[in-house]
Formats: C-alpha cells, structure tokens, sequence
C-alpha cells in the first residue's frame, strides 16, 4: 500500500491528538516521529529500537529471523516501536495507511507517557540514552579494530556477557546496598544484643562474622561482580561486561511492564480515538485495527488484551462499582482517572496483576495454566473458584522477568581456589540441564576460574561444577 | 511538549543497511558450525540429489545463545475461550528452532535448522577439503580463443587505441626536462604569452592488446554401479551419496561437467539417472562388463586428452568369480584414461555377507590413481570421499594397502 498521506496530514491529527492527550492529562516527554521503510523498520527491531548500537552477530541472526517470517508472512511488523528516551523516538511505518498512523500516534504518547511517569524507568537517564547508547556502541567498534584485540575476541566476551545480562537486579525501586553498609549489618548482626539480665543468662556463643567472605550479602549483579572481582580481566573487558549491564539494566523495566505498558498505552489510544471525531472510513478501520490488537491468541498471554481489559476495569472499579464491590472494598477513594494514574506510576507487571487481576476476571479472560507432559501440553488448573489462585500464582510467576531464574553470587572464593559459586533461587521449575551447563561454560570464560551452581534438580540440591574437564554434577554432603 | 516528524529519506545514502555486518558475522558462524558437522549433514536424504539452488535445512550446532532457562516442569498460563477444562490437551511442547528466553520454550535436543542454498552447502564442504589446486596437475585443459585483453601499452598503434593520459603525461615530463614549468592556472594572458609546446611521436602511447586464451576444462564423471538383485534400497542410497558427491566435486572444479551412468549386473548398459536410481534389476554380477562398457563410452565419447574422466564404481563386492580376472584387467585399464578411479565396496553393518570381496582382489593394482573405500553406514560417506581425494592430492602415491579410510 502506498501511502496515501502526507507529513500535512500526520502533523494536523498530531495536533488534534496532542489536544486530548494534555486534555486527559498525559504527561509525556517531547515526541520524535522518524518515517521509515519495513527494512528500516526490520532494522530497528533487531537493535531493540536504538539509533546506535554496538555490533553483535547476534543483532544479525534476530534481523535475520524477523525477515525470514516476515517475507513468508509468518508474523507482520508492529505498527509503531518506541523507545523510552527524552525525546522520545518513534518509528511510523511508510506503508501503513492513515489510520493506521494516527493510531500510532496515539498509542506511542500513551508509551511516552508510561515511560516518563512509571517509577521503573527512574534509573534509565532517559535525557542521555541516545548519546549513551552511541558512545557504547563507539567503545565497542573501538575494541573490534584494535588489532590488539580484534572481532574474534570482543566478540568471546559479548557472548559470555549476554548469556547472563539479564542476572541483575529487577526492580531498581530498591537500593543496593554498599559494601560499607553491607559490612556494617554483618557485624551488627554478630554483635550480641544488648541484655539487662546479663548477669543471669548464660552468654551466648559469640560467633565471628565473616568479613572477609566476598561477597558479604549474596549479590545479584553477576556482570559486575565478574567485573569488580576477577582481576585477570583486562580494561576493555571490564567495559564490555559494563556496558552490557548498561543496557540489561536500561532494558529490563521494559520487560517488568510489559502488560501493564501495552494495556496503558491500548486503553488511552482507544480514548483518544474515540474522542477525536474521526470521519467514518477511518474510524471503521480503526474499530478493525484496535479489535486486531486486543484479540486474545488462543494458547498464549496478548499482552494488549490483558492490559486493556484490566485498566478498563480498574475505571469500571472506581467509577461504577458494583453493589457487590461496595459492599466488599467500601466506596472508592478516587475517581478511576486519578486511580490509574497514581496505578501507572507506582506499580510493574507483578503487582499490578497481584493486585488487579481478581477471580471475575480470570474467568473472563479465560485464564488456565499448562504444563508439559511427555510432547503434550496439558491444562492443569483453570481460574474456576479453588483453581483461581494457583492459575494466578503461576501467571505471577511468569510476568516480566518471570522467565529468567533468579541467581545471585554467593561465594568467590569456594574451597579456598577461587571458584565462583552461585545459587539459585528455586521456586519449583527446574533449570534446563543442557542450558544451564553451557551457560556456566559461558561464567567461566568470563570468571577465568571454575564455577558452581547450587540447585534443586528433580526436587534433590545439586551442585554443577564447571571446570576445565567439564560439567560435574555433585550432591553436596 | 513538542513534536517533530522526520520524513522519509530520499536518498538510498541516509537508508543505510546498519545490520549488514552482523549479519555477515553471522552467516560466518553458521558456516562455521556447518563445516564442523559436515559429515553428518553430507548424508542426509534431503542434501543429495537435489538441484543448486534449492534451499536444504540442514542441522547445525553451537549458535544457540544460551541462558538459563526453565526446564521441562515449567509450566505457564494462556488465555482462553473459557472453556478449556483440567486434563485437555492445549498444543505441543514447542518444538525445535525456537529461540530460548522465549514463553514456552522448552529445546529438547542442542540443535538447531537453518536454511541454506545447496551450491552453498557444497562450498563450504569443499571449502573443508582444503584442496590447494589440487587437481591443476591433472586437469586437462584446453586452450580457447576468447578475443582480446588489454596488457601493458606501446609507442605504436592505431588511433583508437591512443592512451589520452599517458601521453599529454609523457609530453609534461618531456617539456619538464626541457626545463620549461608545469603548467598551472594562470592567467589567460600569460598562458598566450607562453610558448606553444607541441605533441611529439615520442609522446604517444597506445594500449596493447593481446590475444585473449581462456583454458578450458571439461570433466566427465562416470557412475557405476551393480544393479544385482544384492543390491537392496539401503546400498544404492549409499552409493548414491557418494556419486553426488564426486559430481559436486567435479563441478566445483571444472566449467563443463557431464555425467554418464552405467549400471550392470552380468551386462551392462548406459541408462538414465532416474533409472540409474531407481530401478531394480537382478541377475549375476559381472564388473568387467560394466568396466567394459565404461572403456567404450570414453573411447566413443570422452577422449582423455580432452576431458578430465572420474570413474567411480560401487558394488558390494560380490562378483562371479571367473570373472575376476577379466575385471582386474579392465580396472588396469581404466586407471590409463582417468584422471580417477575409484571403488566403493559397500557393506552395511546390518546385511550377512559371506561371499567374496572384490577389494582384497582389487589390491593387485597399483596405479596410483586407483582407490578403494568401505561404506560400511551413512556416516562412512563424507570420510571415504575425504580419502579418495586425499590420494589424488598425491598423484603416484603407491596404490592403497588400506582399506578402511582415514578419520577426516
């Protein structure tokens, strides 16, 4: 489809829409819109949207993959990719029609909103990614033509380096502690409290802390704590692992919002729209769009729907409470507006589905938890009145960051030879053998040294040992 | 809050392709991994036989990126239609080729296809052999006139060929060292002040051309095959592999590469490929008749001073006995005419054989272009065609006491 608008066009609904979104009190950063083509388009998804990013054959395969299903008409493309910076920067699709853009439109302040409001994004610097992200990726190119380093050997390193980026903290609503303050809580923690009746109780035994044991409290930043603890590392080493860290940490809020992100930003273009007065063609066309958008797929979560459905109802809730609702919650505080905007600044995919996704709900959405069984793909629980909660549990279990097993660093000196020990926090899945060996092969290309994995496989603790020999698995005594 | 469109580019320059080079790097690890499990993909049903440019899948390792992910007891939650009941089956476990960290991934096995066009495959196969020129030795070629190519110039020649440059640069040096100044852009007046300096004969150069030759080389590859009633389906496909690979080999090498079939039992005749394959016969086996028939086509046909002859015989080594001699003796001849010859006995594990070995008889000769492979399974293939090069890597090498090939 050619296009059949102009920039004219796009700036007049642009400034019809900007009208609605301050007049719905979105608060956004300024907006950037780039026109470009489905290869461009193709392009900025494999480098997640960035203008500059450092090179990873990587980046090539996922380019790679997006056109193959793409030229087979296996998957479309989205209609709008944002990134959350100041300004913002959009990409519109020359080939979509009108509608289409004016829907985007709509839909990326919606994000922009989101992005500049939502605590989760506080860390990103969103004034400085751009430039940020150019200066990595200069770094980087840096690196691959120093002959002194070359291609081959940046790339070992980024590859070890991205096989655990996402091994970080997740929510940056919480501080990390300093090593100071950690060195601090050990010692109060030894420290015998004080006893008014010490003359009469038998003293307890007074056990050493630890200091010396690096780290003190389990740290979860793997990258960095490779980086500030292997001293084999050369400098340009401790910059790659740095600046992949960078941009995990610049990546994951994303990830932690998703629902709660594409509901947002489905549920304000859908008012928007409805508010603009569209002539009729467009506004057929943008009835079809926004019910393309927010069908539910069979057999998987559509983000959009759930997003949608629950910022609908979390309005509902406040602005036409039922009898029922009333009489279980009292009378709403706030009117539904303010609710949701006090819920898209304070709140990520966990909580937000904690503590909006109710039984009534699942039960509209159809909500159902599986599990493999032999080839198969077995329902296990549907949101019926006991099963509910476990659907929920095991929803809350896969949002976000869900997906990726929680690690931390418990140890970096393991039997006295430097071996790297890490734990991981089980919570009922198992990691996936092959995976997790060839991942520890990857730590210890970084670590220099042997590295461990305390787990739980097949509900017994395990040991993966990775050494120079291979992977030993052991069952510690 | 402020808006800004940027519009469409224009020029192709601003539209820059910013994934090409990873892109390339990562084509260059797939080609990487293919390489390294070459033998295994070699003998895949889908890989033989098939036309240049069809896309192959071929399995491959080691891209994967790892994480760490969910196992098998990781479930998830979907969206349904609301009535999905406990016990029902949803889908299947997604299977290979999915990317990890993706919902519902669960890799049962560490590979992974990829696409790739055969002329491709085949590259990177021969790419494997690191063969340095191997067979420019061997190969005959012949001399084709192709027009001509420029080469150097000369003071002589014909207007068209005049070199503009080179002379108005020889007529600057040559005033030069009449120590007259470079010309620079002055002034008008000056310039007509200036005293003419005209062209001399000496000055003119013209290019040369030569005659242009191109060699050209043909090769002809003669597949032989017993078609006796012991050779099952699993022995022709065998034989069948490695045909395709002699033929890939050959036409990587030389421009015009024709192939000729002849199947025999206890007579021969030249067939189709299609029949070659696929139709079954039955009967005694006599090799000889099948090497006789070879000796006449190249007679008729190929004439060795021309064309570059790989003959490659498979059989399962159960010949008539009073045939043997008469075999030998053609083989011999064979080996005079081939750039090639070779033998594959092939043997599956699975098959009784008690009969004799054509191998151990063919021992006796000892021309050095001359060689025997074993196939005994699929996996045999990529390493008895390794070391059937490997011999015409060194021409006059004595004739092979081994039997079994050498690991590639």
């Amino acid at each position: 489809m050619s296009a059949a608008w102009t920039i004219a066009d796009l700036e007049h609904w642009n400034e019809r829409i900007q009208e609605q979104v301050e007049a719905f009190g979105l608060s956004c950063y300024a907006q950037e819109f780039e026109i470009c083509d489905h290869n461009q388009m193709l392009g900025a998804m494999a480098y997640h949207g960035m203008p500059a990013h450092y090179p990873h054959w990587s980046y090539g395969k996922s380019f790679e993959r997006q056109k193959t299903l793409y030229d087979h008409g296996v998957s479309g493309l989205p209609y709008e990719m944002v990134i959350n910076s100041d300004p913002s920067i959009a990409y519109l699709m020359r080939e979509n029609s009108l509608c289409l853009q004016v829907l985007t439109i709509a839909h990326v302040y919606a994000h922009n909103d989101f992005f500049r409001n939502n605590f989760t994004f506080g860390h990103t610097e969103a004034d400085r990614v751009v430039g940020a992200f150019k200066t990595r990726a200069d770094r980087v190119r840096g690196y691959v033509e120093d002959p002194s380093i070359g291609v081959d050997r940046v790339e070992a390193v980024l590859d070890a380096a991205h096989a655990v980026s996402l091994h970080t903290r997740r929510n940056f609503g919480i501080r990390k502690r300093t090593p100071a303050e950690q060195r601090e809580r050990a010692v109060e923690a030894a420290t015998p409290r004080h006893d008014p009746w010490q003359q009469i109780h038998q003293a307890g035994e007074l056990a050493e802390p630890e200091l010396a044991r690096v780290p003190l409290e389990p740290d979860p930043d793997l990258l960095l704590f490779i980086r500030d603890h292997n001293p084999a590392l050369e400098d340009w080493q401790r910059d790659l692992l740095t600046i992949v860290h960078d941009e995990a940490t610049y990546f994951i809020p994303q990830m932690e919002t998703k629902i709660m992100n594409e509901g947002w930003a489905t549920y304000w273009h859908h008012q928007i729209m409805n508010s603009l007065e569209l002539p009729q063609d467009l506004h057929m066309e943008f009835l079809v769009r926004h019910n393309q958008v927010v069908r539910p797929t069979p057999g998987d979560l559509n983000p959009y729907h759930i997003g949608f459905r629950l910022w609908q109802d979390i309005r509902r809730r406040h602005d036409e409470p039922t009898a029922e609702e009333i009489a279980e919650h009292g009378e709403p505080e706030t009117d539904g507006r303010a609710a949701m905007f006090a819920i898209r600044e304070c709140d990520r995919d966990i909580s937000f589905l904690r503590r909006f996704l109710g039984p009534d709900m699942m039960r509209e959405l159809g909500l159902y938890a599986y599990e493999p069984q032999g080839e198969e793909l077995v329902v296990t629980r549907v949101a019926d009145d006991p099963g509910w909660r476990e659907v929920k549990e095991v929803l809350l279990r896969s949002v976000g960051l869900g997906g990726v097993p929680v690690m931390a660093v418990r140890d970096a000196d393991l039997g006295g030879n430097r071996t790297l020990l890490l734990h991981h926090d089980h919570d009922g899945r198992d990691l996936h053998l092959d995976f997790a060996e060839r991942t520890l092969g990857h730590l210890r290309t970084l670590w220099g040294r042997d590295v461990a994995l305390d787990t739980v496989l097949e509900c017994k603790l395990r040991r993966l040992c990775c050494s120079a020999d291979g992977i030993t698995i052991e069952s510690p005594g | 809050m402020t808006t800004v469109f940027r519009p469409y580019p224009s020029s192709d320059a601003l539209r820059s392709d910013r994934s090409a080079g990873d892109r390339l790097r990562h084509r260059k690890k797939v080609r990487n991994a293919i390489r390294e499990n070459i033998a295994d993909i070699v003998a895949e049903e889908s890989v033989i036989g098939q036309s240049g440019d069809r896309i192959v899948k071929v399995p491959i390792r080691g891209i994967r990126e790892y994480r760490f992910i969910y196992g098998d007891n990781s479930g998830g939650v979907s969206s349904g239609d609301g009535d999905v009941e406990e016990g029902q089956v949803v889908g299947r476990r997604p299977g290979e080729g999915a990317e990890p960290g993706e919902a519902g991934d669960q890799p049962g096995v560490d590979y992974y296809e990829t696409d790739i066009s055969l002329d491709e495959l085949i590259d990177i196969m021969f790419e494997d052999l690191e063969l340095p020129d191997l067979e420019r030795k061997a190969m005959r070629q012949m001399a084709v006139a192709r027009g001509t190519r420029r080469l150097g110039y000369r003071r002589k020649g014909i207007r068209v060929h005049l070199d503009k440059r080179r002379t108005v640069v020889n007529r600057l040096r040559r005033k030069i060292a009449h120590g007259g100044k470079p010309q620079k852009a002055a002034a008008p007046e000056t310039a007509e002040k200036k005293q003419r300096f005209p062209f001399n004969k000496d000055d003119l150069r013209y290019r040369r051309r030569v005659p242009d030759e191109d060699m050209e080389s043909n090769a002809v590859v003669i597949c032989i095959m017993d078609t006796s009633g012991s050779m099952d389906t699993m022995k022709k496909y065998l034989a069948r592999s490695f045909f395709f690979l002699l033929y890939q080999f050959a036409r990587t090498r030389y421009q015009n590469v024709e192939l000729v079939f002849i199947s025999h039992h206890s007579e021969a005749k030249e067939v189709t490929e299609d029949e070659f394959f696929h139709k079954g016969e039955s009967g005694g086996t006599r090799i000889s008749s099948g090497y006789q028939k070879a000796l006449e086509v190249i007679r008729e046909r190929y004439h060795p001073e021309l064309w570059n002859v790989y003959a490659f015989h498979c059989s399962d080594g159960d010949n008539f006995s009073q045939d043997d001699e008469a075999a030998l003796a053609a083989a011999n001849e064979l080996c005079e005419m081939c750039n090639l010859f070779g033998y594959g006995e092939i043997k599956p594990l699975e098959s009784y054989y008690g009969g004799s070995s054509m191998q151990e008889k063919f021992e006796a000769i000892e021309a050095g272009n001359f060689q025997t492979v074993m196939i005994k399974e699929k996996k045999d293939v990529w390493p008895g065609f390794r070391s059937l090069l490997d011999r015409e890597r060194k021409p006059g090498a004595a004739a092979p006491a081994d039997a079994e090939p050498a690991e590639g």
